[in-house]
This record gives structure tokens, sequence and C-alpha cells, in this order.
């Protein structure tokens, strides 16, 4: 018998008798306020928000955090939100995206539970820049605010199945005394621009 | 009421006094005190150790002893939990065991439980460090364990509270193992003293001049410890100082 | 025998270090109970958990299959691995016949129980750990010491000491902060020239096919973003039904393992890069056993998140590799007998019991009584040494009958008052060798009570 067929009779012998699926519903009290909510769970996973008025002033505030990197080269996949230097879907590979300074990236909505952004990286030419860029940036609609990790799972259910993550923050590590350290492997920062 | 009193084999034989202050506690509430002279030990020691056969002659015993009391009384959190929680692999469907599981009581879960009595009459002007034995906190459910996001209780600490003068100091860690753990005490000398120590400096920091709890096999080993240290916080079962407060 | 109690011991003598790593670790579980206390439904969400991976345990065998359809149909391939032999032999197939041999690995405790690093070193692949916890042990040679945290048992002195061999870091360095990024830089080079990526797999979701991996460090996501090849290692265990269970368990797992809200990458992955491959290695080694055992198999609803570590009183004394298995604390102690009783016979009495992992576990698991189940078997299977065996059928019998009891007790008592301190606390004397011995009152509770009733009746 060939190795999957043998582990899938196993498994079917060893199996416990009959055991509902509960329904994972959310108990969470919807927040007064869930943008203010979100802003301070991004800043307790160590993210910076920055609310913009409008879409129109969106290249100012993008610029401003430019300037404050010293960032160079830059890509970007939201139109109109910074000039960008680099065009990820001009290079072959994705080793090239290496000395990335910022990249600027669609967030889909935020989770006010805990400051986790959903990105659908799927859509960008190559998927890892979100962690081979020095720094990032996320832009998110104000008003793509869920409650909870549950609220985020009935909206990507809706959403075309993909490839996609939760990014909460810059990289980090605590793995040296248990001290917190910013930019381990990935982002060294992580903006999050909360437009309108 | 009529209760049947269940003394753990090390309480009959090393801390008889604590027995003692426990019937002159349920005395002075009110209660009728029969004591069985035929118990022996409630297998404990052999079960947590593995030896289940060795522990079920001992819990059949326990059975025919205590079987037709409607309430069991025992100052100790872990024995009366093997009772309850630990008696099912040996007299699962035995006649009375259920209603056996279901009378035996901790000392201050019957007093609060049972007989609904929420205050102690009587002063005891001393800080008091509680040592909240894991059995008790976490099989009988005497408090609410510190892992849990429930609301917060504790049936002992109550008790202990109401008497006048008394101080309960507030510890660094609330309910951390004293490391006895029954033949853990022995098996792993090294990790469970070292627990020990770490509890006892825990009460002392907090300025804990007795230390008390539901168990008199947890005092046993941090007094044991404390002594050798030269230690002056003492150890009191909690019988002991509900007993001295009631005098 | 080597037991885990001679190891502990090793670890206890050094009293200051051993307090380091109880108070690091317990600082992890303060933060842990903060991060749970935030999340009102905290003990619903446990419940929740629990009986999802009940349902899914009794279904295990169609959810695989409903997920390797919707894997398979999103570009991956399926593997199946009866063991860790087949495992590794697996992955060293997918990475020979593709001319690999630089391999990025971000943390997987599968690969760890089937030992795959050496295996594949073995045949000369270089392989690097790139979690830095991860990559600091292997530096040091060292299996990891937790499951989360690999390196708790390392102070930062000692690392930059390594750093200094290993990676040529200046003498002397300690700031966690110049260590990270130097690890950083050495291991951002280990990426660009790494030709596969490995991970491990924290959820796979049948409905989508998804394989969710969880990071703060990002090196997931950079071990699988650069190099073509992905290879995703999971146990069978690790399936969910829907998409909507992630709910529960992702609310769970940072919490319960760092004290975080969540952690900072939860990539979902579902087939590969584009022009890539991802490689999903579906592993038994021993799980199905553990499911066909009733008493045990929800020691498989485990998520690995570690609090059973933290919050464990004897395994922040005694460190990880007292347990000399790859999973420590008192979820290794359940598991670890599954795979080799006898060599294992001694963990499931490194636990005084206390149960403070069943009420931490996100999961349910009643580890401790799993532990007291783990010793009925040991002393079923005469797993225990000779001495302790006698020792305990002698108090059985002895405590069996009343007489014998009292006779023995009244025995005891007189040697106790007859015989000198220095035999008292002789070698024999395990018990006295920290702590006095309990006082020897003169007379029993029955001696007492049968006084008191007298002068009652009187």
């Amino acid at each position: 018998m060939d190795s999957r067929s043998e582990i899938l009779k196993r498994l079917r012998a060893a199996a416990p008798p009959p055991a509902p699926l509960p329904d994972p519903r959310s108990e969470t009290v919807p927040y007064a306020d869930p943008l203010a909510q979100l802003e301070a769970a991004l800043q307790a996973v160590a993210a910076v928000p920055v609310r913009v008025a409008g879409v129109a002033a969106l290249p100012e505030a993008v610029a401003a955090v430019v300037a404050q990197l010293g960032a160079t080269r830059i890509a970007s996949a939201v139109p109109g939100a910074a000039p960008g230097t680099v065009r990820p879907e001009e290079l072959a590979d994705p080793h090239e995206l290496e000395g990335l300074d910022l990249a600027i990236l669609p967030g889909e909505f935020g989770v006010a539970e805990n400051g986790a952004i959903w990105v659908n990286a799927a859509a960008l030419p190559h998927r890892g820049v979100f962690v081979v860029t020095q720094h990032l940036a996320l832009v998110l609609p104000a008003r793509e605010v869920v409650t909870d990790m549950h609220a985020a799972y009935a909206r990507i259910a809706a959403l075309p199945r993909s490839y996609g993550l939760f990014i909460a923050g810059p990289s980090k590590t605590a793995d040296i005394e248990q001290a917190l350290v910013i930019g381990a492997h990935g982002a060294r920062s992580c903006t999050v621009f909360l437009v309108g | 009421m009529k209760v049947a009193l269940f003394i753990p084999c090390y309480v009959d034989q090393l801390y008889p006094h604590v027995g003692m202050a426990t019937v002159r506690v349920l005395e002075k509430l009110g209660v009728e005190i029969v004591y069985p002279e035929e118990q022996t030990c409630c297998g404990q020691p052999m079960a947590n150790a593995g030896f289940a056969d060795d522990a079920a002659p001992l819990a059949r015993k326990f059975l025919e002893v205590f079987g037709r009391f409607e309430h069991v009384v025992c100052p100790s959190g872990s024995c009366t939990s093997m009772v309850r929680n630990h008696y099912d692999p040996y007299l699962a469907g035995a006649p009375g065991f259920e209603a056996l599981k279901q009378g035996t009581f901790e000392l201050c879960e019957f007093i609060t439980d049972v007989l609904k009595v929420a205050r102690i009459p009587g002063r005891y002007p001393l800080k008091v460090g509680l040592h909240q034995s894991c059995h008790g906190l976490r099989e009988l459910r005497l408090g609410s364990a510190s892992e849990l996001l429930v609301p917060r209780y504790s049936k002992v600490a109550s008790l202990l509270s109401s008497l006048e003068g008394i101080e309960l100091v507030p510890l660094a860690r609330p309910d951390e193992c004293c490391g006895f753990g029954g033949t853990f005490a022995v098996a792993e000398e090294a990790v469970s003293c070292m627990m020990g120590r770490d509890r006892i400096a825990d009460h002392v920091k907090a300025g804990a001049e007795v230390v008390t709890g539901t168990d008199v096999s947890c005092l046993m080993h941090m007094d044991g410890l404390a002594r050798r240290a030269g230690e002056r916080v003492r150890f009191r079962h909690v019988a002991e100082i509900l007993a001295e407060a009631m005098a | 025998m080597i037991g885990h109690a001679e190891r502990a011991a090793r670890f206890a003598a050094d009293d200051a270090r051993a307090h380091w790593h109880d108070q690091a670790l317990w600082w992890v579980r303060a933060k842990r109970d903060k991060a749970a206390s935030a999340v009102p439904d905290w003990e619903r969400l446990r419940g929740l958990a629990s009986a999802i991976k009940a349902h899914t345990q009794s279904r295990l065998a169609d959810y695989l299959e409903e997920f390797e359809r919707n894997a398979t149909a999103a570009g991956a391939r399926v593997h199946w691995a009866r063991d860790a032999e087949e495992h590794n032999a697996i992955v060293h197939r997918i990475l020979a016949d593709r001319g690999a041999t630089r391999l990025v690995k971000s943390k997987s405790m599968l690969t760890e129980e089937c030992h795959l690093n050496p295996y594949l070193e073995a045949r000369g692949i270089e392989v690097v750990d790139t979690d830095l916890g991860e990559r600091i042990v292997q530096l040091a040679h060292e299996p990891p010491s937790h499951i989360v945290l690999p390196a708790i048992h390392r102070k930062k002195e000692e690392i930059g000491e390594l750093f200094h061999h290993k990676l040529g870091t200046a003498a002397g360095l300690s700031d966690p902060k110049v260590l990270t990024e130097a690890a950083r830089g050495h291991l951002r080079e280990r990426f660009m020239r790494a030709q596969a990526g490995l991970t491990g797999v924290n959820f796979a979701v049948a409905e989508t096919g998804h394989v969710v991996v969880c990071t703060n460090e990002g090196n997931a996501d950079m071990g699988t973003s650069l190099p073509p090849i992905h290879i995703a290692c999971m146990g069978v265990e690790k399936l969910v039904p829907r998409l909507a269970d992630l709910a529960v368990f992702l609310r769970l797992l940072a919490r319960s393992a760092t004290g975080q809200p969540t952690t900072t990458y939860t990539t979902h992955f579902l087939g590969p890069l584009r022009g890539g491959e991802l490689h999903i290695v579906v592993v038994d080694n021993g799980r199905s056993r553990l499911l066909a055992d009733e008493t045990f198999r929800r020691a498989l609803h485990c998520i690995r998140c570690g609090a059973c570590m933290n919050t464990c009183p004897v395994f922040r004394r005694s460190g990880g590799y007292s347990y000399a298995y790859t999973i420590p604390g008192p979820i290794g102690s359940v598991l670890a007998p599954s795979v080799d009783p006898r060599a294992h016979a001694s963990l499931p009495f490194a636990s005084s019991l206390c149960g403070s992992c069943d009420d931490v576990c996100p999961v349910r698991i009643p580890l401790h009584d799993q532990l007291l189940a783990r010793r009925r078997d040991a002393a079923r299977a005469g797993l225990l040494s000779s001495g302790k065996r006698l020792g305990m059928r002698l108090a059985g019998m002895v405590l069996r009958s009343g007489f014998l009891y009292l006779l023995a007790s009244r025995l005891g008592k007189l040697l106790g008052r007859a015989l000198p301190r220095r035999i008292l606390y002789g070698r024999w004397n395990v018990w006295g060798r920290q702590r006095e011995l309990p006082p020897l009152p003169r007379e029993s509770f029955r001696d007492l009570y049968r006084q008191h009733r007298s002068e009652r009746r009187g």
C-alpha cells in the first residue's frame, strides 16, 4: 500500500466517535470607535499609524515618511501615493528587490483587536516585496476596519481565494534574553496610512 | 448535621493537632462528628506514583468505610480531590460511589458551600500568607487559578479574611506550586526544594508572619525547608488558624 | 539509568542561572496573562478550539483529502510520509532532483522531531535555520531548549561570544540589538543565495487548501519568496476544517505563546511563487497511533504555543534539555512516551501535578491527568526503577491494613526519637538533605480524638 492510502486508512481506523463542529461566532462587543482602537492596536505591535485626511493628502504624508527615512529606492503599488523609483513589475528576479528602502503596499482591511492588516500579496509582481524591503508602508482606507479575527475571516472568505497575509507591525524578535528588537529579517518599520 | 471525619494518614500520625483543630472548628459550627477508626490511607501516594493496582484496594476500603455517610469532611484538598476526581478508575459503577464523591468535602468548602457560613467569628491579628495548594485550587476549584480568565474568588481566603485583625499579604506569584507533589518531593528533590524555597521567599518578602493552606503536606515541605534555613516564618494549617481564632 | 531528575538536578545546581531561567519564563507567562485578559471571551475561545480539534480528529482523513484536493488545485504538490525516515527522504529527493544544495528553514518542530537537518547535511545539503533563536542554537550545535523560545537558556553574553567565533562579530558584544543586526546581515546573505526554503505549518485549511505559517521575524516569508522552491512540512494534526476556524486559533496562539495580540506575519500560502513550486509534506510519524489511543488523543490538539512550558514550575527550574526530547515540558512529557516508553519513562514524573498547564493550555489538553495516566502506564509496563516499585508496594501493603500501619508508624517514631541526628539525616534520607523532618508527636490523632471523646462524655 502506498503511504497516502496507508496513512488515511490508519487515521480512519483510529478516528474517535463523531463530534460536532461548533460555529465560532464572535462575542466581541463592537468598538465605539473602531479606527481609534485600530490605531492603539497598531501602536501596540510597534507600527506607526498616520491618519491622512483624504487621497489627495496621501502624497504629502508619504513624502514626509520618505524624507524621514532618507529612502531613495522606493517601490509603490499604491497609485498616486508616491513616485516609485523602482518598478517591481520590471524586475525579472525577486532577488533584485534587495536594497529597496521602502515599499508602499495597499492593505485590504485592518483588524481593530490586534493591529493586523490583511494584504493581498498575490496581486503584487513579487510577493516577497513586503519582507525584503528595509521599510514598509501600508495604505488603508480608514473605513476598512473590522472588529476582530472572526470578522476578518468573514471578509477573507468573500475575497477570491488566494495567497495573502496579515501584517502586524514591523519584523521583530525577542530571541535574545526576551529583549524586543525591531527589524529581525523583514521591514525595520511599518507605517500605516489610514486614509479618509 | 452529622459528618464523618476523614483524617489523612500523615495528619493522623504527624499532625494530629491539625485533625483536632478540624474537630474543634466543626464542633463550634454546630456539626456532630463521627470518626470511623477503621479508616486508612486514601491511596493517593500510590496512585500518583503510577501504582494503580496498589491504590485500588485502598479506594475500595474507603468506600466501605465512608460510603454510609451523607457528608465526609477532610482537612486536605489533595486527599479530597483523590476521592472526588481520581477514584473513578477504581470505583466507577460501585454502589454508593457517586453519592460518596458528591458528599466528600475539603474543610473550607464544606464550611462555605454546605454549612453556608461566610463569616467566622474570631480574631487572628497576624499577617498571613495563603498558600493555595494546587489540588485544592485546580482540582477542587477552591479558588480561581491565576491562569484562568474567570471572576476572582477564593473560598479559603474569604473565610480567613472574615477574621478580625487578620491581614492576608499579597504575593508576587499568587498560586505557584510549592514543589511538594507527593513522591515528587523525593524523586525530584532538587527542583522540589528550589520550588519550595521560592514559595517561602515570596511569602517572607510579602511580610507574612504565618503561612497557611489547606494541605499539611505542602506546609510540611515548606516548613522543613524554612526550619533548615532558619526562617522565622511559621506554618499553620487553615483549621488551626480558624480554631485558634474561634477559641 | 539517568532520567529527568538527574538532569534537572544538574541544571538546578547553578542556583542563580536556574532562577534567571525561571524569571525569564515567568515574565512570558505574565505577558500571556495580560494578553489573554484583554480578550473577554477567552475561556469560551479555549472551549471552541478544543471542540474544533475534537471534531477535526473524528474526520481527519476526510479533511486531509479535502485539503489535498484544494491545495493541489491551487498548484501545490502534496506528499505523504508514514514516518520520519520517509519524510526526510521526500524532502531530500525534492532538493536533489532540482540540484538544490542550499536550504533555508524557518521554525518547524516536526523537522526537529524527524532529525531532518543531520539527514540533509549528511547528503551534502547546507541547511540554515533562520529563526534567530534557532540559528543561535544551530551555531552552538545544540537542539532548541524550548519550542517557541529556542535559545531561552542562553545569556546574551554567551550569544555575543558565539557570534564572535562563528560570525566574526567584535568580541565582547552583548547588546541584543547589535547582535540581532549582525544576525540579520548574516542571514540575509543566506536568504539571497538559498535555492529552496522550508517552513513548518501552523494550520492547514481543508476547505481552501491554505497552509498558514506564523512568524514574528518574517523569516518564513523571506525563505519562501526569494528561492523558487517552498517545502512546507506538517503533521496530520495541523488541519482545521474552515477558514473561519483560524479566527479561534489565531486569537489564542500568539497570546498564549508570547503575550502578543498576534504574530507579525500570518501568511496564508496557497500555491507556489510565480514560476516556482510548493511541496507540502504530510507526516504521520506516530500520530495515527496516538489518535487511536483514547486516553492520549487529546494531546494531538496541541498547537505548539509553549504556554505549558512557561507556566510549568518544573520546566522553569530544570530547563528544556532536562527532558531530553524534542518537545520538552508538560506536553512533551505526555508525547515522548508514545515514541519510546522506556527511554522517556522518567518524564511523566517530572511534574508536581500542579495542573497549571491544564489551565493555561489554549486547546484545553488535560495535561496533568495525562501525565498521571502515563505514570500508570509506566508502572504497568514495569518501567520504573525497582527501588521506587518496592517502596510503593510496601507502603501500599502497610497502609491497607490499619493494624500494620499503626504498628509501623509507632515503630518509626520510636526509632526517630532514639536516633542521633547524624544517622537520622544520613545519606539514605533524601527528604532530610535540604529539609527538616516533620515533628514526631507523642500521640496520633486517633489517640487525641479518643481522649477528646471521653472528656466530652465525662
